[in-house]
């Protein structure tokens, strides 16, 4: 490859002819990644649009033992990762790894924030207070105890099935991220990336613009029930 | 003259089997030909662990009664024969071993796109694998393969949360494979190969790949879902906790439906390589083979719900379902008369591989005219869930893929390992396998004509006639299976060494590639200037 | 010497009417099987290679003949298509004077309950050419309730009901399996099917032939209809909250979205366990919920009396 300059090439595997062809390559397989994520979801999406028309006076129910508030604090919160994530793949881009360390360190800090919020104000008070399916099913506590009045039991345990493993599983999603994110944050500190070589930084944030959409999706399906 | 006599066919002194030697150079080797080889071992240990409970359940079906075995023992074994036979060895059969060994070779290119990744989906397929072998020894798993909700929720008493583990790890493989594919066939081809110039055998892995990347999450989520149900408690699919197990049925099947034809259209990639080459002609109707292959792939993403027809789903459901059915069975009957049609005026050789395409277009002919029978609704009532079935499947499943995939094997086996097989033992085993094969599964389907139901421990008496000739013939296949282990095995110390291009084929991996190949495959960079299957009828066989 | 046919014996009308196509779609496999086979060989001997002959490889453009074949196959695809989907309409579309017998599954055995209450277990005794429907459900997992001589199967889902009717065209004993793979003694669940005259039925049901005394089902189902207070909301008059069940069953009903729903027993069922999914136009979603409350033969018996009420021509027009 006499066309292509050394320090190119010194990012291109063997297997690639130019880092173009390398680039294509990544991002494509980071899309079909994603498209596999989306069905993944969607039979999730799937199931829940089914037992929502099955059971619609327990969705009402059941979301409105849900705090919009909570869940707009951390919609908040998941949009300003993402927005924090895109800063980091500009200076990725522009070879900033310093920025491109600190911007990881606050989408690193702003998702732990989420997951604490809803361990925090979410998961742990229905834990305590009953609501939670399965053979300890049975709601009390001033916060939940309506809930046991609720006629269509069956249904609202429906509902809080999905709800833990919907979030759960979007929240696995995120802990996944945190993980590669502590490896780009080692390599930033290498000073790995530059406008040569910041492909991984840009599939990380697909990755996780994609999960904070899953979100986006979310918080109407489970909070906003009217 | 040369002063020194060489075998012209000799390897070359570096290839890729021998470049390093240690045990870690093959489990860390992300060079595709070897990751290929980890799987061709992998799978035949599962094909011949499946292979083995068929024989036990096959000889217990021998009599009316259940002695044998426990009517327990027999449903543990009839469910991992099929867990095993599709989870573990025919969705990662061809794809993972021929396709992961041709596609860069096929295309030009020194590795697919992501070669770490490769390896991983080898590590995922061996976790499942494990986690599958820790079910069989654990005392199986008895729900069928199918584990249909509430009888794998709540009532099976057997692993069913291992079991369901073990499918959805097996899953990611397959996703990740598919990826690694499409982005290879889309990124990698060499200078020159346009899609119109790809082998057909590149086009069905694309079509393939679609399927994986596509239907394989979801399935993967309703069977997560029912292991979640197991261990939680709660009730997704179960009716008796609110649930709904028609909606566990859909899911399953929008991905299982597909999933036959991530199975099937792999080997038709390899039957078009093998007629092309061994007709000396250019496969008749590209085009037409190449979009029935994506099609077939679209369509087969709608057909679900003939699965369902006698299951309570909506009438009218079950007549789109059905007329979509037809409608997918049209590519596949395209695709036959294009093959017969290669034949045409060829120079038609009467190769080992050959004998087995051969074999494959006759029992696809009928594993496919089969299904009719079964995507027409008003004759599925009385079929659906009979012995009719099973036999439809098998041909379809055993007859045309495993077909395939042994006519691949044969033909590529000199280009893999570098050696020559006993050529006639090749056409033996062909004959055998093709025999033993409708020696099983024909009886079955007058099994299924008269009523006998799929998944019967014991019977009544007037079918015993049936069930021996399929038994016996089941004793037949097994030689048939058994002997490719023989001479394969032989071939590699003993087998005459094949040179690059035993069969006068076309292709960069036979034109430009040495037998076995290099670690890097090509010497140089390939350029293509051809159409695929540039044969002039001249090309002679060196076996 | 054995008795082979490759069709069971059949004995319904829709076997009648069936068989045919599986006549045709034999002929139609088996032909095109043969066609490739004889093609394969033929060609494949003919234009081996040999070393005296040059033949120079053959590249076709036959674009009209793969056009031509396409059609011709969409063509034959969906001839066969409609062929079966007239007979499926047929096997759903159960004439209104069916004689109605409700069978539960359960592992491993079929339940059958006649309409005088009359009740036999893995035996099904129905009258020749008399239309006969059945309302199915299961206790536990998916059966299948499969009678090849009428070549129909239903699967039989747990808190769901499936109907299948048939026709009987030949007296005589037929086999009765489950289909749907339902745990370990799958393969014993089972029995036999018996076409009777009407008149052997008549004194079947009567108790002369076996069989287990027959319960009141009416009764049964009226004391849990006052038991659970149904008649509460379900009345005419002022405290009309509830749709009169008084000769409901069988008639189309508008919903609150407008759809349409003909009242069957799957939607009687639906709406005493889930009330709030469908509601008649013109109330309000005030039911609750009687899941989890009602055993299934409880609930085959309540919708049993609610389906024996007579309409009540008097008690709406005074209403109105």
């Amino acid at each position: 490859m006499s066309s292509t300059s050394h320090a190119e090439h010194a990012y291109v595997a063997h297997h690639f002819h130019s880092a173009e062809q390398q680039k294509e390559a990544g991002t494509l397989g980071m899309w079909l990644f994603l498209a596999q994520e989306v069905m993944f979801f969607g039979g999730l999406f799937c199931v829940y649009a089914v037992y929502r028309l099955l059971n619609p006076d327990a969705w009402l129910a059941g979301s409105a033992s849900l705090s919009v508030f909570v869940g707009g604090v951390n919609t908040t919160v998941l949009l300003c990762s993402s927005f924090t994530m895109a800063l980091g793949v500009y200076f990725a881009q522009t070879g900033d790894n310093r920025r491109l360390f600190q911007a990881l360190v606050a989408t690193l800090a702003l998702g732990l924030l989420f997951i604490a919020i809803k361990l925090q104000f979410e998961y742990l008070p229905k834990y305590r207070e009953g609501v939670f399916p399965g053979a300890n099913w049975g709601p009390y506590g001033h916060h939940y105890g309506h809930l046991a009045d609720v006629a269509n039991q069956g249904g609202l345990q429906m509902y809080f099935v999905l709800y833990y493993i919907m979030t759960g599983m979007h929240a696995l999603h995120m802990i996944i991220g945190f993980g590669i994110m502590v490896v780009l944050m080692v390599l930033a500190r290498k000073n790995t990336f530059g406008p040569q070589r910041y492909m991984a930084v840009e599939n990380f944030g697909l990755y996780w613009h994609f999960v904070d959409i899953v979100w986006v999706f979310l918080f109407p399906m489970f909070y906003l029930v009217r | 003259m040369a002063t020194v006599v060489t075998d012209p066919n000799a390897a070359p002194a570096v290839h890729y089997l021998n470049w390093r030697k240690t045990v870690a150079s093959w489990l860390f080797s992300l060079d595709h030909k070897r990751i290929a080889i980890l799987y061709l071992i992998s799978i035949s240990v599962f094909f011949f662990v499946g292979g083995l409970l068929a024989a036990a359940f096959r000889l217990e079906l021998l009599t009316p009664e259940g002695d044998l075995m426990q009517a327990d023992t027999y449903n543990r074994y009839f469910t991992l024969h099929g867990v095993v036979m599709i989870f573990f060895f025919l969705i990662p059969s061809i794809p993972a071993v021929l396709g992961n060994f041709l596609i860069p070779l096929m295309i030009g290119a020194k590795d697919v796109a992501f070669p770490k990744l490769n390896l991983a989906s080898w590590y995922v397929y061996m976790i499942g694998g494990t986690l599958g072998v820790l079910v069989l020894v654990t005392g199986g798993v008895d729900t069928g393969w199918t584990f249909y909700s509430p009888l794998s929720t709540t009532y099976a008493n057997t692993n069913v949360f291992l079991a369901a583990m073990a499918a959805f790890v097996t899953g990611f493989s397959s996703i990740l494979t598919g990826l690694n594919f499409l982005v290879t066939i889309h990124t990698m081809r060499a200078p020159g190969l346009t899609w119109f110039r790809l082998p057909l055998f590149i086009w069905a892995h694309y079509a393939t790949s679609i399927i994986q990347v596509l239907a394989t999450p979801v399935v993967a989520i309703a069977i997560f879902l029912i292991a979640i149900e197991r261990v939680w408690g709660v009730g997704v699919f179960d009716p008796a906790l609110g649930g709904d197990p028609i909606l566990f049925q859909h899911l399953f099947w929008f991905y299982s439906h597909p999933a036959v034809y991530i199975m099937i259209l792999p080997g038709m990639g390899v039957i078009s390589e093998v007629i092309a080459c061994n007709a000396r002609n250019r496969i008749f109707g590209y085009p037409f083979i190449a979009f029935s292959s994506v099609a077939i792939a679209i369509v087969g993403f709608l057909v679900w719900g003939h699965h369902m027809f006698v299951s309570g789903q909506a009438m009218y459901s079950s007549l789109v379902f059905s007329v979509l059915t037809m409608l997918v069975a049209v590519p596949s009957a395209i695709k036959i008369f294009n093959w017969v049609g290669t034949l045409y005026r060829g120079n038609i050789v009467w190769t080992a591989p050959m004998l087995y395409a051969m074999g494959f277009l006759g029992l696809f002919a009928i594993g496919g005219g089969t299904g009719l029978f079964l995507g027409v609704t008003g004759t599925d009532i009385h079929l659906h869930d009979t012995y009719f079935v099973v036999a439809h499947f098998h041909y379809v499943m055993v007859g045309g893929a495993v077909m395939a995939y042994l006519a691949g094997l044969h033909f590529w086996w000199p280009k893999i390992t570098g050696r020559l097989y006993n050529h006639l033992l090749g056409k033996l085993s062909a004959i055998i396998v093709f025999i033993g094969f409708n020696a099983t599964f024909f009886p079955q389907f007058l099994l299924g004509m008269q009523g006998m139901p799929r998944r019967y421990h014991s019977y009544r008496e007037e079918w015993q006639l049936l069930n021996i000739f399929s038994t016996s013939g089941a004793m037949i296949l097994g030689i048939g299976f058994l002997l490719p282990v023989l001479y394969f095995t032989w071939s590699l110390v003993f087998g005459r060494r094949a040179g690059a291009n035993p069969w006068g084929a076309k292709g960069l991996e036979w034109e430009k590639a040495s037998s076995p190949p290099s670690p890097h495959n090509f010497d140089h960079d390939p350029v293509v200037t051809e159409e695929a299957y540039a044969y002039t009828g001249r090309e002679q066989l060196s076996v | 010497m054995i008795d082979f046919r490759v069709l069971p014996e059949k004995a319904s009308t829709f076997a009648e009417s069936v068989d045919p196509l599986y006549w045709f779609l034999i002929l139609f496999v088996g032909g095109f099987f043969l066609v490739v086979c004889a093609v394969v060989l033929y060609w494949g001997v003919k234009y081996r290679q040999r070393p005296e002959e040059d033949r120079p490889s053959y590249h076709p453009h036959a674009i009209k003949l793969e056009i031509a074949w396409t059609v011709v196959l969409v063509i034959i695809a969906l001839g066969i298509f409609v062929w079966g989907s007239v007979l499926f309409f047929r096997a759903y579309d159960a004439p209104d004077d069916a004689l109605e017998i409700s069978v539960m599954g359960k592992q491993w055995m079929w339940k059958i309950r006649h309409p005088n209450g009359m009740r036999e277990t893995n035996e099904l005794h129905v009258p020749v050419d008399t239309p006969v429907r059945l309302t199915m459900t299961s206790q536990d997992v998916i059966h299948s309730f499969f009678i090849p001589a009428f070549r129909l199967k239903q699967d039989v889902l747990p808190a769901k009901y499936t109907t299948m009717w048939f026709k009987a065209t030949k007296t005589g004993e037929y086999p009765l399996f489950c289909a749907e793979y339902c745990g370990t003694e799958h393969s014993t669940m089972g029995g036999r099917v018996f076409v009777m005259e009407p008149e052997a039925y008549a004194a079947w049901l009567r108790g002369e032939g076996g069989g287990e005394a027959p319960d009141d089902v009416l009764a049964a189902g009226r004391r849990l209809y006052d038991r659970l207070g149904c008649a509460a909301c379900h009345t005419a008059g002022v405290e009309n909250r509830g749709p009169l069940l008084e000769g409901i069953h069988g008639t189309t009903v508008e919903m609150t979205t407008g759809e349409t729903v003909v009242v069957n027993d799957e939607y009687l069922r639906e709406s005493i366990l889930n009330p709030s999914y469908r509601v008649v136009k013109g109330y309000a979603p005030l039911m609750p919920s009687y899941k989890n409350q009602l055993e299934d033969e409880e609930l085959m018996n309540l919708i049993a009396y609610i389906k024996s009420l007579p309409k009540q021509q008097v008690a709406i027009a005074e209403v109105k």
